[in-house]
């Protein structure tokens, strides 16, 4: 089993945090190789930002993912530059008002709104990670939910809990009722 | 072993500073190493140890210098701007025998460079970077518990050999997160301080070495008067113009690490006894090194690896048997063949020795190592 992800789209949407409770669910709660590294210009805020997890029973050397089987992409620049790479019967998640993928690749398409409905539900986009989170898990299975949770619970203070678990249930739940009207693979 | 975490390799080397004792860290932060520091702010004072948050980069070497003095375990840790700006304490630590650890956390240069990318190209710095003849120990690692182990073995060394070590780790692994296995307490050996016998309010020789060559401390203030001077100096301390003196201790200073050079040398080796093609790296280009390797052994082609962990004093013994067979040795580093001229220098056939290298901020990929090779052997690009 190897799973190579990559999750990409601009400083401040949480891509990066994103990664690592991935890497680190596979890693410390269902006993995985796991190894996620990033990179992000200089600015505090904005410019492009990839962050690499590569999940496996097998040691990893070379950390970086060239050809992700899995991607995310948040904005349409980090679409127009990783869409070509993915892998054949990849999975591409993306956020169908944000992004509009111009490149046909041999891969599930997989787009639908989440920004907006985490406005809609918070007022604030900063769980729109956790929510992309959630509906990555209910699409691939790369982890379970509750290994998530852990590291969710671990990472966070308690006040924010509730609102995590409410954004992860939310991703699910939208990755749900697209599957509904969509075949996968 | 111990309780397990999916930290960065900065996190590992705060760790693994706590684990050798340290219980003085000074530093200004400065990405790819800040996340050290964070670590530290956080850790030390549960151990009863302090942090300091310097004005910068000087200041901080120069307070590590004092605290270790002072009888503490010390550390700082810096990138590329701030490691040049320290070079004049870390020669005065090296002349006053202060044993204290350095972290370079290389990221692009020259001057401010790249901040958030990856390079190698402190190499020579971190042995010449303060002038004078001197020699200096420098340690590299490959990955989250190399950093925690090879912290250890930096404080080790500065310990039994009173000296600045570097820690020259790079953007790659400073960030990358993997698990981290703390080992058990005494699981890792851990060299403690060695202090002198002489009693208080009696003469001592800071500077008079035992027959084994270590030279017994005496903390600051702990009731012994000495002086610790930048200048050359006899067993007192105090400087000296007598040639006797000067030369002694250049010869000193510098054969104290350089006729260790096997015994500091720490490697790791991957497929190396039937390779023809023997790859040299380190530090994070040692990843992409040992999957080219992998990748090829797994088509039935000789590849192997020598990962160099210490590579000053640079253990050209260990390279010349290790590369002894070898029909091409190939140095994957991210410079312009920094490490590349020693390997050649220690070599039988340095004809056979290529360099692989990547200066564009990216980590070196196997693609690049494997396109290297298929040019040196005449088939194109």
């Amino acid at each position: 089993m190897i799973n190579r992800i990559l999750l990409s789209g601009s400083g401040g949407q949480g891509v990066i945090t994103m990664a690592i409770l991935l890497a680190q669910a596979a890693c410390l709660y269902e006993g995985h190789n796991a190894i996620q590294s990033q990179s992000y210009g200089p600015e505090a805020r904005g410019g492009a930002t990839r962050s690499d997890v590569i999940i496996s029973d097998e040691p990893i050397y070379y950390p970086k993912v060239q050809h992700p089987n899995i991607l995310v992409a948040l904005t349409n620049e980090a679409s127009a530059k990783y869409l070509k790479f993915i892998r054949p019967n990849g999975i591409f998640l993306f956020d169908s008002d944000l992004v509009q993928p111009s490149t046909k690749m041999d891969a599930d398409y997989v787009g639908f709104p989440m920004y907006k409905p985490v406005m809609e539900r918070f007022g604030k986009p900063q769980a729109l990670n956790i929510c992309v989170l959630g509906a990555l898990l209910e699409l691939t299975h790369v982890t379970s939910f509750d290994s998530i949770r852990q590291c969710l619970k671990a990472r966070f203070r308690p006040a924010f809990h509730q609102a995590n678990e409410d954004a992860l249930h939310l991703g699910q739940d939208l990755a749900a009722s697209w599957k509904g009207t969509h075949r996968l693979g | 072993m111990g309780e397990s975490m999916f930290v960065q390799g900065n996190e590992a080397c705060a760790r693994g500073a706590l684990y050798a004792n340290l219980r003085f860290f000074a530093g200004y932060p400065i990405t790819p190493s800040t996340e050290i520091a964070e670590s530290l702010a956080e850790l030390l004072p549960t151990v009863g140890g302090k942090f300091v948050q310097m004005e910068d980069e000087i200041s901080s070497m120069c307070a590590i210098c004092g605290a270790s003095l002072a009888g503490l375990k010390v550390m700082t840790a810096t990138s590329g701007p701030g490691f040049s700006l320290k070079q004049e304490a870390i020669g005065y630590a090296v002349m006053a025998e202060i044993p204290c650890v350095i972290v370079d956390a290389q990221r692009g240069g020259p001057s401010t460079g790249l901040p958030t990318e990856v390079s190698q190209g402190d190499v020579m710095q971190a042995r010449w970077g303060a002038h004078g003849d001197h020699s200096i120990i420098a340690l590299t690692a490959s990955s989250v518990q190399d950093v925690f182990e090879i912290t250890v073995e930096a404080f080790n060394m500065a310990e039994t050999l009173r000296t600045p070590v570097v820690l020259l780790l790079d953007a790659e692994i400073c960030h990358m997160r993997e698990r981290l296995t703390i080992p058990d307490p005494g699981e890792l050996h851990v060299v403690e301080r060695l202090y002198t016998e002489v009693k208080p309010g009696v003469a001592y020789h800071p500077y008079l070495p035992r027959e084994d060559g270590r030279l017994p401390i005496s903390n600051f203030g702990d009731g012994h008067r000495f002086n610790v001077t930048g200048l050359h100096h006899d067993i007192w301390g105090f400087p000296t113009q007598n040639p006797d003196s000067i030369e002694y201790l250049n010869r000193h200073l510098y054969d104290k690490i350089e006729n260790r050079t096997n015994s500091l040398a720490r490697w790791k080796e991957y497929y190396l006894d039937d390779a023809d093609i023997v790859l040299i790296s380190y530090g994070s280009a040692a990843r992409s090194a040992l999957q080219h390797v992998f990748d090829r052994r797994l088509r039935g082609e000789r590849l192997g690896l020598l990962e160099l962990q210490t590579i000053w004093p640079f253990p050209a013994d260990l390279v010349r048997k290790k590369t002894a067979h070898a029909r091409r040795v190939i140095v994957a580093e991210m410079n312009m063949g920094q490490l590349c001229s020693q390997v050649k220098t220690a070599v039988e056939h340095p004809e056979r020795v290529f360099l692989a290298n990547r200066i564009d901020g990216r980590l070196i990929t196997p693609e690049n190592i494997a396109r290297c090779i298929r040019l040196i052997d005449g088939r194109g690009f």
